[in-house]
């Protein structure tokens, strides 16, 4: 199974929508939550509508569109969302309400914009697209699923695109929630100094990252996904090993060819160990760069990955802004992250 | 690799609803005439005595002690607990190394019954607040608590479309074994009534102070029910070894887009007819080849205009039997599929068409009605199950007698 990256949009806490060279500048954000750098979305979204959704569903809607965009395709052949946590703000609106009002008063927006295919549904409507819509939600699985699904839908041959991504936002409820179960570094933070600080916990991230995958490869391409595989809840070190050589082995891929390794480092002492660990043994001797200095932790943060390593594969160049000790051409990319230690996730590119 | 052609087949079913715990119970209900939908017994809420629901009987302490989680979880997740166990049984399949087995649930509003209360004390005070009745929001993180409980860990995933959840988690699961990257699997959906879907779905005003009418020509809304409802799928290779106990075979499946609007459905019921049409293209059969349909049929004036136009458009001038089996279990959300899906499956292989209750007047612009009898003496080659919901999501699947 293999599918071709046609084009991407990307809406993160770095300057990435538009399409702007590749983080030629850092957005450097204090304290522990890393807010998205939101575009003007006017350019996108119909003015009435825009005043109706809430920021998740804008970002989410406008990230798909820029990528079709660029893409040069009106309507796709398929739309496959992964969202670990859904429409928080209007859930939340429609929770407070209901709880402060003593179920009374109540109005219909936030409840039907709280489901969590709301962002899928609302980009069929706009492009009156009639195709297959499917949405994951599984922690941090939700946009590997939606990747297999697309990638599955690919090989089925029904559909020779399919547009597939990733979106999760943090509210203030949500974050004082997951604050509060210490998924968070306390005290004076910055994604700048997010691995200086050797302590539990991380930044909150969020996003919204969408990708034009296709069954066949085409002109300007940024890059070729080889294969996808997860695993859930490994029993230890050994175990992760294992899988990721087993993974390697059953694409063919030898490890001297992989220019890059992208991981998941989060910040978090316990969770950044299995990084170290697998840095010194299965992945020694391969540059690795992580990415969560860039976009915060959130169970879908490999939306962001993936559309950092299509943009790696597709300059040949990793960007001065993140390093500048490697400088061989990469053309070949593993990204490995874990949520938690629960959701494990191995994706390959290759350039075309 | 891909095999296009590939069967997947039914080896174990489960359910429970508010007309049974168990299949057994069900279908007893069903051939009985007997409803689930009553007054609201558990959830503490300004609605109590005035909108009916569709409630297990079972409290959260019952269901724990039958599946062994604890009481203090999500019942959303002690729901599913119990069905996914009864399927995962009744296909009495070993936990075997060498099967790789999957979880692909569903569900439309996760841990939310917990999460609910949490609020109460949040909103007041954001430190306050337990945070056990949080931990399990996540939808899936409540597939995960059965997935750990039934020792699956090979593929563990959790769709959320609304009201076509499960329909859509039950073809992922079978595509995923075509694919050969599962064995088996254990798919469908589970939900269990919160406060929070019980206001939404009343801002609507989209239910029905009594026991909902669907297909009734003076229909005036829908019951919210719960449950679970959970299939076991297999490859051929697995079936190979287990020939009479399987069920039937999941033949078509399709997923459309209605691109009407986020909640309503489009008067010529564009969605539901591409989902219908694409699964009888998928399963290589005929409109006419369709013996029995379980609709959607939740009772809206809006849905049941909608599919019932989509049918008319589609299964022209020959209709087969239809009813709606959410007269008795209420409309189950992200269950619904699931559980709609066992009722296909015991359909095809014992021959039952189960009746629509209430049924009155049929609709006058349509040229057919429900049934209203319990039949089981007709023979039933393929079900068509629809699955229609929010964001315009509609799915169908079609199930067929080995």
């Amino acid at each position: 199974m293999k599918a071709y990256i046609h084009a991407t949009g990307n809406i993160s806490a770095q300057k990435t929508f538009g399409h702007p060279p590749l983080l030629q500048v850092l957005v450097e954000q204090s304290g522990n939550r890393m807010r998205c750098t939101e575009p003007d979305y006017s350019a996108f979204i119909d003015v009435k509508m825009i005043r109706r959704m809430s920021r998740i569903i804008k970002m989410g809607v406008a990230a798909a569109m820029e990528c079709l965009q660029e893409a040069g395709v009106k309507n796709p052949d398929a739309i496959v969302t992964g969202t670990a946590y859904g429409c928080l703000e209007d859930t939340g609106i429609f929770l407070k309400k209901m709880v402060q009002q003593n179920e009374e008063m109540l109005t219909p927006t936030a409840f039907i914009q709280s489901t969590h295919n709301t962002i899928g549904g609302q980009i069929a409507l706009l492009l009156q697209c009639h195709r297959y819509n499917n949405t994951f939600v599984h922690r941090g699985f939700s946009f590997e699923s939606a990747l297999l699904d697309a990638m599955m839908l690919l090989e089925e041959g029904n559909v020779n695109n399919v547009l597939a991504g990733s979106v999760d936002e943090i509210t203030d409820i949500s974050h004082a929630i997951l604050s509060r179960f210490g998924l968070y570094k306390n005290g004076n933070v910055s994604n700048n100094s997010l691995y200086n600080d050797i302590s539990g916990g991380s930044i909150a991230g969020e996003g919204a990252a969408f990708f034009l995958l296709t069954r066949d490869p085409s002109k300007n391409d940024y890059a070729v996904i080889d294969g996808l595989h997860t695993f859930y809840k490994p029993a230890n070190i050994i175990e992760v090993s294992g899988q990721i050589l087993s993974f390697l082995e059953n694409i063919s891929c030898k490890i001297d060819e992989i220019d890059l390794i992208i991981i998941g480092k989060s910040g978090d002492e316990a969770g950044d160990a299995i990084y170290t660990q697998i840095g010194q043994s299965v992945f020694a001797n391969i540059p690795a760069i992580p990415y969560k200095n860039l976009c915060g932790e959130y169970p879908t943060s490999n939306g962001f990955a993936l559309w950092l390593a299509a943009g790696i594969i597709k300059s040949g160049n990793i960007p001065s802004t993140l390093n500048t000790a490697i400088t061989k051409k990469i053309k070949r990319v593993l990204i490995y992250n874990h949520y938690q230690n629960i959701h494990h996730s191995l994706l390959l590119l290759s350039a075309c | 690799m891909y095999t296009s052609n590939a069967a997947v087949y039914i080896a174990g079913v489960g359910i429970i609803s508010a007309i049974g715990n168990n299949t057994k119970a069900c279908l007893h209900a069903l051939e009985h005439y007997e409803a689930g939908i009553g007054p609201i017994t558990s959830l503490l809420t300004i609605h109590k005595n005035i909108l009916p629901v569709a409630e297990v009987k079972l409290s959260n302490k019952e269901l724990a002690e039958a599946t062994g989680l604890s009481e203090k979880i999500s019942r959303t997740a002690l729901l599913s607990m119990m069905a996914a166990k009864e399927a995962w049984e009744d296909a009495g399949l070993p936990h075997s190394k060498n099967l790789r087995t999957g979880f692909i649930s569903a569900n439309s509003v996760g841990g939310m019954d917990m999460s609910e209360n949490f609020f109460a004390e949040f909103f007041n005070n954001p430190a306050r607040g337990k945070l056990s009745q949080v931990v399990n929001h996540e939808c899936g993180a409540v597939t995960e608590l059965v997935a750990d409980k039934l020792g699956i860990k090979h593929y563990v995933s959790t769709i959320s479309t609304a009201c076509s959840s499960s329909a859509n988690s039950i073809f992922f699961a079978a595509r995923l074994i075509k694919h050969n990257l599962l064995d088996v699997a254990i798919a469908g959906g589970t939900d269990a009534l919160t406060k929070f879907t019980l206001n939404g779905f009343n801002t609507l005003q989209i239910l029905d102070k009594d026991p909902c009418t669907p297909f009734d020509e003076n229909r005036k809304g829908l019951n919210l029910g719960e449950g679970a409802g959970y299939i076991v799928l297999v490859s051929e290779s697995v079936a190979n070894e287990m020939k009479d106990k399987l069920y039937g075979k999941l033949s078509g499946y399709c997923n459309a887009n209605d691109a009407h609007h986020q909640t309503a459905s489009s008067p010529d019921g564009a969605g539901s007819f591409l989902a219908m049409k694409g699964a009888l293209a998928l399963s290589g059969l005929k409109a006419s080849d369709i013996d029995y349909i379980n609709l959607h049929g939740t009772g809206t004036y809006n849905n049941d205009i909608s599919e019932g136009t989509a049918i008319q458009r589609l299964f022209e001038p020959t209709y087969p039997k239809m009813s709606s089996t959410k007269s008795f279990t209420g409309h189950t959300l992200g269950a619904s599929g699931g559980i709609e899906a066992v009722f296909s499956a015991l359909s095809v292989k014992h021959n039952f068409i189960y009746p629509n209750l209430r049924l009155h007047t049929p609709i006058q612009s349509l040229p057919f009605a429900a049934e209203t009898v319990f039949q089981k003496n007709e023979k039933i080659n393929h079900v068509l199950s629809n699955s229609f919901g929010f964001g315009g999501n509609c799915s169908s699947l079609i199930f067929s007698k080995l």
